[in-house]
């Protein structure tokens, strides 16, 4: 049914943090990895060791470079790299669910999860259209819709261990950039933590009231501020053995000897 | 947005065919008339290979029964719907027509406004989408109203009505002349709101939430190579070519047929073959007006792949 419901008991999606994501695009190959072979057909690709390979990929990274206005690059300032990592928003008024005609695409009552079911989707791509954010790629090989399912198969998965039932992107992101849990919670870590550090939504005019939200980068703090080398040397306990020596030799070379 | 054939042949050969059974359906037309019987029969052969077309584009069309499931919320659903309630009216008609030379005007305006309903759903798949904002415009739909009546009374004069003595005025030239007119100050004021309206509300900035820090540019792509979403979304078509293709649509789809229909009436005696190449140049310019309408529309998506500059290739 392709009918949006009224309202969701809980609002599962993603807190994605701007600041911390270092673009090194692990959550991209793990979900990839995961969903291949779990919910639906695989995610499959198309000419993968030729000139121009492409496939279905639900999480994407894209890298931006912001510029204050008037700032020249490269001079010191608040100009800097962002790495845009993005999956489906799972959207409260998602768009791609009452575009469908075949009633494929759905949001699931309970927890907001927006999933295609691919029995029926007819792959017309209709629902591709109509969401601002590119998550939704149709897969060649198959003709359905593929999307980002918030790892479903993971999360309520009574097979995994209680501390693995976390989407796949989330578990594996090595700078912690990536968050799950239900933004309907105030009280929820991810809730906390959207409040803290002012999560905000992607393309609000657009109207489709993410659920997913994204950090800000913090604020700079000033250019060499945090990396002084301390003040002491006292503090340095003396090095012995092999370590000793290295530390003895450096010492006479830059003329403040051993200690 | 990627200008599939497909869709481009389903808007427009169904547009002339719902077109042309409006005029029918409104009691224009002898029913008794071979010539009458035979345009019943091509308006029911185009619409249905529009349709056909339109299912082309599909990645599992044995599936394409379930379209017909969501009509609540969805205008392609409701698009589908209408199109197999709209045949049957149309196919009561033309069967009244071919096999018994009669007509029935009431069940006419069922069929006849069933039809206009169908072109409006096709129109209303295009113009509900927020992130298409050149297409989300009432004007999306005025265009599609205006050049599936213009197409069909073309059709109509064009290939069934017959040429006049000297001196006679046949005032389905005029009728032609007055909807093609139409039709086109819609699509003129459709480009107009198309040229200024780019993504609409929405940015790079606003794509990224990072406007706060300042100007945002794309600095990677998620990979190197093009996926389904550049394919489909961010399609790139030169401006230098836009333009010429512009001039050619207009040419083809309003001055051409525009000065045959002035010839038909000035003279009555070669009426069907200046409204027949009216007809034809119609066409062709109907072709090249929905490949650009599908060519020129920017989709918000393209925003996370460098907007603009990602549409416009180096040349
Ligand atoms: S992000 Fe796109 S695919 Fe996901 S719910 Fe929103 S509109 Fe639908
Ligand atoms: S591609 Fe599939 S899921 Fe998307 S709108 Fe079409 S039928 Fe629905
Ligand atoms: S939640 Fe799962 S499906 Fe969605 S982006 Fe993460 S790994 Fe991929």
């Amino acid at each position: 049914m392709t009918s949006l419901p009224a309202s969701t008991d809980k609002k599962l999606g993603l807190v994605i943090d701007l600041d911390t994501c270092v673009g090194c695009h692990a959550c991209v190959v793990a979900c990839k990895e995961w969903n291949t072979s779990g919910y639906g057909t695989a995610l499959s690709d198309q000419d993968p060791y030729g000139a121009n390979p492409a496939g279905s990929w639900l999480n994407r990274i894209h890298t931006f470079e912001v510029i204050p206005d008037g700032e020249v690059i490269g001079t010191a300032g608040d100009a800097r790299v962002v790495h845009f990592p993005k999956s489906c928003l799972h959207c409260e008024d998602a768009p791609c669910v009452t575009v469908c005609p075949t009633g494929a695409s759905y949001k699931r009552q309970s927890d907001g999860i927006v999933l295609v079911d691919e029995e029926k989707c007819i792959g017309c791509g209709l629902c591709a259209w109509s969401c601002a954010y590119g998550a939704r790629e149709m897969d060649l090989a198959e003709g359905v819709m593929k999307k980002c399912t918030l790892c479903v198969d993971r999360i309520y998965n009574e097979e995994l261990e209680e501390i693995d039932r976390q989407p796949a992107c989330v578990k594996t992101c090595p700078a912690g950039a990536r968050h799950f849990g239900d933004l309907a919670d105030p009280q929820s870590d991810v809730s906390v933590l959207v409040k803290e550090r002012g999560g905000f939504d992607l393309m609000p005019e657009q109207g489709n009231k993410p659920v997913n939200k994204y950090l800000p980068p913090r604020e700079r703090t000033e250019l060499g501020a945090n990396s002084a080398p301390p003040e002491s040397e006292e503090e340095s306990v003396a090095a012995e053995g092999l370590l000793g020596w290295i530390d003895r030799a450096l010492g006479t070379l830059d003329g403040k000897g051993a200690k | 947005m990627h200008p599939a054939a497909s869709v481009i042949a389903f808007t427009t050969l169904s547009g002339l065919g719902y077109g042309l059974a409006f005029v029918l359906a409104l009691g224009h037309g002898n029913p008794a008339a071979t010539s009458t019987k035979i345009a019943w029969f091509l308006a029911l052969t185009l619409i249905s290979i529009g349709l056909l077309c339109s299912t082309l584009h599909l990645g599992n069309p044995q599936r394409a029964w379930r379209a017909f499931s969501q009509w609540r919320s969805s205008w392609l659903s409701r698009e589908g719907v209408m199109a197999v309630l709209t045949f049957i009216p149309l196919t009561l008609l033309a069967a009244m027509s071919i096999f018994g030379d009669s007509f029935n005007l009431a069940l006419g305006y069922v069929g006849g406004i069933m039809a206009a309903v169908t072109v409006y759903c096709t129109a209303k798949i295009y113009n509900s989408l927020r992130t298409i904002p050149q297409w989300h415009s009432g004007w999306t739909i005025a265009t599609y109203l205006g050049f599936s009546l213009s197409s069909g009374t073309l059709a109509y004069v064009g290939l069934f009505r017959k040429p006049l003595e000297e001196g006679r005025t046949d005032v389905w030239t005029i009728v032609a002349l007055g909807i093609l007119i139409a039709a086109w100050v819609f699509k003129f004021m459709w480009v107009q709101n198309a040229a200024s309206v780019g993504y609409g509300k929405s940015t790079m900035e606003s794509a990224t939430g990072l406007g706060h820090i300042g100007k945002v540019r794309l600095l990677e792509r998620p990979h190197a190579m093009g996926n389904y979403l550049t394919n489909e979304m961010a399609f790139r078509v030169a401006r230098r070519h836009m333009n010429l293709l512009w001039k050619i649509c207009v040419l083809l789809g309003l001055v051409l047929p525009a000065v045959c229909l002035a010839l038909a009436l000035a003279a009555p005696a070669a009426l069907t073959f200046f409204s027949f190449v009216a007809l034809i140049t119609h066409m062709l310019g109907l072709l090249v007006e929905r490949w650009l309408f599908f060519a020129t529309a920017r989709h918000a998506v393209g925003l996370y792949y460098g907007g603009d500059a990602a549409l416009v290739p180096a040349e």
